[in-house]
C-alpha cells in the first residue's frame, strides 16, 4: 500500500457540490452514508481510485444515467463506472412465503414422504436380511469385527463406569430411606431389579445411541454427500450390505453383552455402596441376591438389548441415508439420529414394561 | 504497460517440504501488477501449494513472500487480515458455504468487512453476481442445486466481493464442457480488463493458457523453470516443459492458434 488513502467525502453546497476521495471497498461505510444524504453532485474533483463497489455507491450519488455524469474522471473510471451502471440490478423477488394452508399441505406432504422413505429403508433391510439366508457370503466378515470392535470392545470402560456410578447412587439414595425403616438387607432387591430389568439396558442403549449412532449417521451422511453410495450401488454392490448389515448385526451381537456388562458393574457399585453405608458385606449382598432375585429379571433385561440395538442402527443408518445438501445437512441428521433412537429407545423400554406385566413376568 | 511495473507477487529462494519430501527449494517468482499468469507442471509439482503460499493459507518452509511490495512476515495482524482481503482466492470445487444461497454466500466477506444497510449489501452483491456472467435467479439458490459452471462463477462473485486486485484460481476450468470453458475463460478477460486485475491460475487447461494468459509460470525440478509467454514456452527446448507440451492435445492447442 504504497499511496496514503483519502477517504470520501463531498463538500460545498447549491451548485458546487463536490466530491473527492476514494471511492473502493475500504470506504463502503462512509460512502454508504454519504449516498443517503441525497444531494445532487455537480462536480467529480481528484476521485483518486475507484473499485465496483465504490461505483455502484458513487452511481446512487450521481444518477445511473451516463448523460448526467458530472466531469472529472478519467475514461478508465468512466468506464468502470458505465461497466457497472449496466450490470447493477436489483434482488430478485426470493420465492413468496407460503400462506398457512399451503405450508400445512407442504407438512404433510413432507411428512408422508418420510414415512415412505422409512418404510423403504425397512424393507430395503428385510429383504437383504431374507437373502442373506441363502447367501450368507454376502455378509462382509470384516467390516462386521470392525464394528464389534469400536462399537462394543471400545465401548466397554465408559458403559462400564457409568452404570457402576449409577448403581452406586441408587444403592445409595435407596439406601438412605431403606435404613430409616431398618429394612437394609432390601437394598438387595431395590439394587438388582432396578438394573437387571430397566437401568442396564437402558444406560446402555443411552450411550450406544451416542456414541455409535451418530457415527453412523454422519459416515453414512457424508457418503452420502461424496457419491460414494452411488458409487457401491454402480459398482453393483448393495450399499445396505456394505454400509448398514455389519453394523446392524455387529450391533446385536454386542448390545447383549454390553447389558450384562453394565448390570455386572451396577450391581457391584451397589455392593459397594451397601457394605461401606449399610454395613452389609459383600458375602450377604450375594447371598441375598441368589436366594431372592429370580433368574426371569436377567431374561427381561437382556431381551431388550438387540431391539434397542435394532433401533439404534436403524435410525442412524437411515438418517445418514437420507442426508442431502451440504456439511449442515451432516450436522442436522446426527443431531436427528441421537434424538429420535433415545426417543425410540424409551418409548419401546415403555411398551416392554406393559407386555411384562401382562405377561406375568 | 507503463514502464515501471509494480510488483504484486514476489517469491524468493522459497522452500516447501512435506516431511522428507521436498516441493519446492529455492524457488524465485515475480508477478507484475495487471499479468495473467498461469501456473503449470506436472502432477506433484507443487502448482496448488505454491498457490495457498501465496494467498497466505500455508507458510512456506523457508524463504520470503512479499505481496503488494510488503513481506508479508513482518506484517502485523492487523495488515494481515488487510492484505487477505487484498487477495480473492477461488477455489477448486468452489468452496461456497453449502448453509448459505450464493447471495448470501457473496454477501459475507462485505457484511464482515463493514456494516452495511442490508440493501446496498444486497446491490453490491448483485453487481458481483452480474458481473461474474450468472442469471439474476442464481441468486437465491443453494450451492449444491447449481451446475458445475455456475458454481464456478459463484465461487468468482464470492473471491471478487471486495474488489480485490489479487484473483487466484485454483483449476478455474476443470470439469466444465468445452464451451462452459472457453465462456469462462472470455469472462476471466473481461473481469481483467474491466477491473484491473492481476490474475494467477493453477491449470492444465491448454486452451485456457492460450485464451486467458499472457505469462506462464512452468514449474519443475522444485522450482519455476521459466516464466515467458505461452508462444515462447512450447518452443522451449528444456526436456520437462518439452514433455509436458508433447502430447497430443497440446500439439492440437498450438495447431488451432497457429491457424487463428
Amino acid at each position: 500500500m504504497s499511496e496514503r488513502l483519502q477517504a470520501p467525502r463531498i463538500f460545498g453546497s447549491g451548485d458546487s457540490v463536490q466530491i473527492s476521495g476514494d471511492w473502493t471497498t475500504a470506504f463502503l461505510k462512509q460512502q454508504q452514508v454519504l449516498a443517503s444524504g441525497g444531494r445532487r453532485v455537480v462536480q467529480l474533483v481528484d476521485i483518486g481510485r475507484l473499485d465496483t463497489n465504490g461505483a455502484l455507491l458513487l452511481l446512487q450519488i450521481i444518477g445511473s444515467d451516463p448523460k448526467d455524469w458530472p466531469e472529472g474522471l478519467t475514461t478508465e473510471q468512466y468506464g468502470l463506472l458505465d461497466l457497472v451502471r449496466s450490470r447493477a440490478v436489483a434482488v430478485p423477488e426470493s420465492q413468496p412465503r407460503l400462506g398457512a394452508v399451503a405450508e400445512l399441505g407442504r407438512q404433510v406432504f413432507h411428512l408422508t414422504r418420510h414415512a415412505k422413505e422409512l418404510l423403504d429403508f425397512a424393507g430395503q433391510l428385510s429383504v437383504l436380511l431374507v437373502s442373506l439366508v441363502r447367501h450368507p457370503r454376502q455378509l462382509k466378515i470384516k467390516m462386521l469385527l470392525d464394528v464389534l470392535q469400536r462399537d462394543g470392545l471400545h465401548a466397554v470402560p465408559i458403559i462400564a463406569l457409568l452404570a457402576f456410578l449409577l448403581g452406586a447412587v441408587i444403592a445409595f439414595q435407596g439406601g438412605l430411606q431403606l435404613a430409616t425403616y431398618g429394612a437394609n438387607i432390601f437394598v438387595v432387591e431395590l439394587i438388582s431389579l432396578i438394573m437387571l430389568r430397566e437401568l442396564a439396558p437402558l444406560i446402555c442403549a443411552i450411550i450406544v445411541a451416542g456414541r455409535s449412532g451418530s457415527a453412523y449417521a454422519a459416515q453414512l451422511a457424508t457418503m452420502q454427500m461424496n457419491q460414494e453410495v452411488l458409487a457401491l450401488k454402480s459398482l453393483g454392490q448393495d450399499p445396505f450390505a456394505w454400509l448398514v448389515l455389519p453394523k446392524l448385526l455387529g450391533l446385536m451381537l454386542v448390545m447383549p453383552l454390553l447389558t450384562v456388562l453394565s448390570m455386572l458393574t451396577g450391581i457391584g457399585g451397589g455392593m459397594l455402596v451397601a457394605s461401606i453405608q449399610l454395613d452389609l458385606s459383600p458375602v450377604e449382598f450375594v447371598q441375598r441376591f441368589g436366594a431372592v432375585v429370580d433368574p426371569i429379571h436377567f431374561w427381561v433385561g437382556l431381551i431388550k438389548a438387540p431391539v434397542f440395538a435394532l433401533l439404534i442402527v436403524n435410525v442412524g443408518c437411515m438418517q445418514g441415508m437420507l442426508a442431502k445438501g451440504g456439511a449442515e445437512a451432516v450436522g442436522h441428521r446426527t443431531t436427528r439420529s441421537v434424538v429420535q433412537s433415545i426417543f425410540l429407545v424409551i418409548i419401546v423400554d415403555a411398551l416392554f414394561s406393559i407386555l411384562f406385566a401382562q405377561l406375568g413376568w | 504497460m507503463t514502464v515501471a511495473q509494480r510488483t504484486v507477487v514476489e517469491l524468493q529462494q522459497l522452500a516447501t517440504r512435506f516431511g522428507q519430501h521436498v516441493v519446492h527449494e529455492q524457488l524465485d517468482l515475480t508477478i507484475y501488477e495487471g499479468e495473467r499468469v498461469a501456473l503449470v507442471g506436472g502432477s506433484g509439482t507443487g502448482k496448488s501449494v505454491l498457490l495457498s503460499e501465496i494467498a497466505m493459507l500455508r507458510e512456506p518452509d523457508a524463504g520470503e513472500i512479499c505481496l503488494f511490495g510488503q513481506p508479508i512476515t513482518q506484517l502485523t495482524g492487523r495488515q494481515l487480515t488487510a492484505q487477505r482481503q487484498r487477495i480473492g482466492m477461488m477455489f477448486q470445487q468452489g468452496a461456497l458455504f453449502s448453509s448459505l444461497t450464493v447471495l448470501e454466500n457473496i454477501m459475507l466477506p462485505i457484511q464482515e468487512h463493514q456494516r452495511l444497510s442490508a440493501s446496498v449489501l444486497q446491490e453490491l452483491a448483485m453487481l458481483k453476481l452480474r458481473l461474474t456472467g450468472l442469471p439474476d435467479h442464481a441468486a437465491h439458490l443453494y450451492p449444491q442445486s447449481l451446475s458445475g459452471g455456475m458454481l464456478k462463477r459463484a465461487a468468482v462473485a464470492r473471491a471478487l466481493a471486495l474488489d480485490p486486485p489479487l484473483l487466484l484460481l485454483d483449476e478455474p476450468t476443470a470439469g466444465l464442457d468445452p464451451a462452459g470453458a472457453a465462456a469462462f475463460d472470455q469472462m476471466l478477460l473481461e473481469l481483467h480488463a474491466a477491473l484491473n486485475l492481476t490474475l494467477i491460475l493453477v491449470t492444465h487447461d491448454l486452451d485456457s493458457i492460450w485464451t486467458v494468459t499472457d505469462q506462464v509460470a512452468f514449474l519443475g525440478e522444485r522450482r519455476v523453470l521459466v516464466k515467458q509467454p505461452i508462444q515462447q514456452m512450447v518452443r522451449n527446448e528444456h526436456p520437462v516443459i518439452k514433455t509436458y507440451f508433447a502430447n497430443d492435445r497440446a500439439r492440437r492447442a498450438i495447431r488451432q492458434e497457429q491457424m487463428v
